[in-house]
């Protein structure tokens, strides 16, 4: 989201993903926090999950959880964010409404572990 | 499990095999006068200079770049107190990719990892009483670099600095934007066409600049491994100059203004072999491949980043050893500048402790390791020189392939924009990067902290503290030039320009034009973008 050009990780995050089985919607680089919800909505994903690598983690997903509020589905969908998030960041992002924050340097295995354990629907496709 | 890796025949990072010990039989083909020569000499491999670092130590360019004009120039000044003598900058996501610090995108990213820049005022408030003829500066800036570099010309010109006495570097690396650094505006074709639209203009009217920083250091950070980092670098730099060889320019004319960035990993002995087949290779091409005659058209010669990719948020201070270890590597591969990475940049922009800690590294390498006392101290090495050339032969192979992706009488300029196109080098890049990262989930890849030798209770870190409030003054100020402007020089300007890129002029009098004229970076970009269309991330992995 926003015009970070990191995507290295997030990259890999969707390989490991598709290798474990789910659905990967990647939106690529330069969406807006309207453009990620929008298209959560249209594809009824399980998952969103946003990379942030620019610093401004804290002004973005307030938009985008108000977003997903805003068509209903801020409920139905896990919301998962990495990237450098400072430790002092992660308990606002999780009253916000975000349930994962994986900070640089987490294994895939953790975060496909925690979409397993977390999207109770029979099918899973995180979308990214 | 000690005794079972003893067993495992070894690897680079990049995975190329490597013997347990290396004997004069590896080097049975290499001919030393033939493929290494003198230090100073063809084919370069030992470094540029004869006499390297005896004759000066390796520049120490910290980069920089936060907030608003004013508030980097104060930095700026400080380290020119200090005793540094070139400056680079770092700007703004909005700024890298061609947005006013107004636009919907930029919120929250005005500043926040660079300065913001929208307008000359803000460029001649960076440079405030800084002598622009006796400062080098470097203006890391790539698919906007024609409208940055016009605002730095034109406040030169506004202070009476003859552009032939400006000495810098402005990035203007247009096609590692779309696999590397992803801060791209245009699209393949039209961003290589500014990049040789700089070239050709400083060519002719600001002799002493460095026209394009041509860089793997990006390419690396997206996960390519050095093999790959290597091979996409020289190919982009071949594309460059075919494409400025296409517009007639004489290649001795702006070959000698071309420079390369690399990356640096923690395979020391990989890392100081991709230097010195980097130099070897790029010779050869220069002397053999598009005919040049001059030593400094041949002469390749680099900067180093250590790479933020390899810190980890796990014992931070572990980085600093870490951080120590690639500049060793840049040092012993012959690196004529170098910017060592904050130890805490897994959290966010390094702190000014962290750069304390950097330029300190850099220190007691130059001063307390010996490793400057004579040059390229690796030389006759059987294994680094082995590992050269494989390095050397393996770039060879993806160089060739991206050439057989082209046609016609520049096919590797033709190629690149077909191996973009196509998504080949994200791609291969992107399974570098998964493979790696696979490789330390499996505990394959040690990487102390992380997934060996974990360490209770982790020390916090003083990180950067980002003004927040920096954002609406910049946007203030934004608001101020937009409202102090003649609207009808600025849209006869922006006509201008709209007409020569239609033309396929080249942009950079019109760009000069328009921010005289006091256009933002923005609209000139909008301009653009109308005609040469947005490029739209393909979203490949």
């Amino acid at each position: 989201m926003g015009l970070d050009g990191h995507d290295r990780g997030i990259k890999v995050i969707a390989r490991a993903m598709r290798d474990a089985g789910m659905e990967v919607v990647y939106m690529g680089m330069r969406v807006t926090p309207d453009q990620v919800a929008q298209t959560a909505l249209q594809e009824d994903v399980d998952v969103v999950g946003i990379s942030i690598l620019s610093g401004a983690h804290m002004r973005l997903i307030p938009r985008l959880t108000k977003a997903l509020q805003e068509r209903e589905i801020l409920d139905d969908v896990l919301v998962m964010v990495g990237g450098t998030i400072p430790e002092d960041d992660v308990e606002p992002l999780q009253k916000m409404g975000v349930q994962g924050v994986f900070p640089v340097g987490s294994f895939t295995t953790l975060m496909t572990e925690f979409i397993t354990a977390n999207v109770s629907r029979g099918r899973s496709a995180p979308q990214v | 499990m000690a005794d079972g890796m003893k067993e495992q025949p070894k690897r680079s990072l990049s995975g190329l095999d490597v013997k347990p010990v290396y004997t004069p039989d590896d080097l049975a083909g290499t001919d030393f006068a033939r493929d290494l020569g003198q230090p100073g000499e063809f084919p370069f491999t030992r470094g540029p200079y004869p006499n390297m670092y005896l004759g000066r130590l390796w520049t120490r360019r910290q980069i920089a770049g936060f907030g608003t004009a004013q508030a980097t120039n104060e930095r700026y000044r400080f380290l020119l107190d200090h005793g540094q003598n070139g400056i680079s900058t770092d700007f703004d996501h909005p700024t890298l990719t061609g947005y006013d610090s107004d636009h919907e995108l930029a919120e929250g990213e005005v500043g926040r990892l660079g300065v913001a820049i929208d307008s000359v005022r803000d460029m001649d408030d960076l440079f405030l009483d800084i002598p622009l003829d006796k400062v080098s500066v470097s203006l890391t800036i790539n698919h906007p670099a024609i409208v940055l570099l016009g605002m730095f010309l034109s406040v030169s010109e506004q202070r009476g600095v003859d552009w032939s006495k400006l000495r810098g570097t402005v990035q203007n690396d247009s096609l590692k934007e779309f696999h590397g650094q992803k801060t791209f505006a245009l699209g393949p074709g039209p961003s290589l066409k500014l990049t040789t639209d700089i070239v050709e203009f400083c060519t002719k009217h600001v002799p002493n600049w460095y026209t394009i920083s041509i860089s793997g250091y990006h390419i690396r950070e997206s996960g390519s491994d050095a093999v790959q980092e290597l091979a996409f670098t020289i190919a982009q730099g071949m594309a460059y100059v075919e494409s400025a060889l296409e517009r007639g320019l004489p290649v001795d004319s702006f070959a000698p203004r071309l420079s390369f960035f690399f990356g640096c990993h923690n395979d020391v002995f990989e890392e100081v072999a991709k230097y010195r087949a980097a130099r070897r290779m790029w010779a050869r091409i220069m002397k053999d491949r598009y005919k040049a005659s001059k030593p400094e058209s041949m002469r390749l010669r680099f900067h180093t980043q250590t790479l933020g990719s390899t810190l980890m948020r796990q014992d931070p201070q572990n980085n600093i050893a870490r951080g120590t270890l690639q500049a060793l590597a840049a040092v012993l591969g012959g690196t004529q500048s170098l910017h060592v990475s904050g130890y805490d940049e897994a959290f966010d922009i390094p702190s000014e402790e962290a750069m304390r800690m950097s330029l300190a590294t850099q220190l007691i390498l130059s001063h307390e390791s010996g490793v400057t006392n004579t040059v390229d101290p690796l030389a006759g090495s059987y294994f680094v020189e082995s590992l050269t050339n494989e390095i050397e032969e393996a770039a060879w192979g993806y160089i060739s392939k991206i050439e057989e992706m082209g046609s016609g009488e520049y096919p590797i300029k033709s190629g690149m924009l077909s191996a973009i196109d196509t998504g080949y080098i994200e791609r291969e890049i992107a399974r570098s990067a998964y493979e790696y990262q696979l490789r330390i989930e499996s505990g394959e890849q040690v990487v102390v902290g992380l997934n060996q030798y974990q360490s209770e209770g982790a020390q916090k870190l003083e990180l950067f503290q980002f003004d927040p409030e920096e954002e609406e003054w910049q946007k203030g100020r934004l608001a101020e030039t937009r409202g102090g402007r003649s609207p009808a020089d600025v849209k006869s300007a922006l006509s201008s320009l709209k007409q020569a890129a239609l033309n396929d002029k080249n942009l950079m009098p019109t760009v000069l034009e328009a921010v005289g004229a006091l256009a933002t970076e923005g609209e000139i970009l909008d301009t653009m973008r109308d005609v040469y269309g947005e490029y739209v991330d393909p979203g490949v992995f």
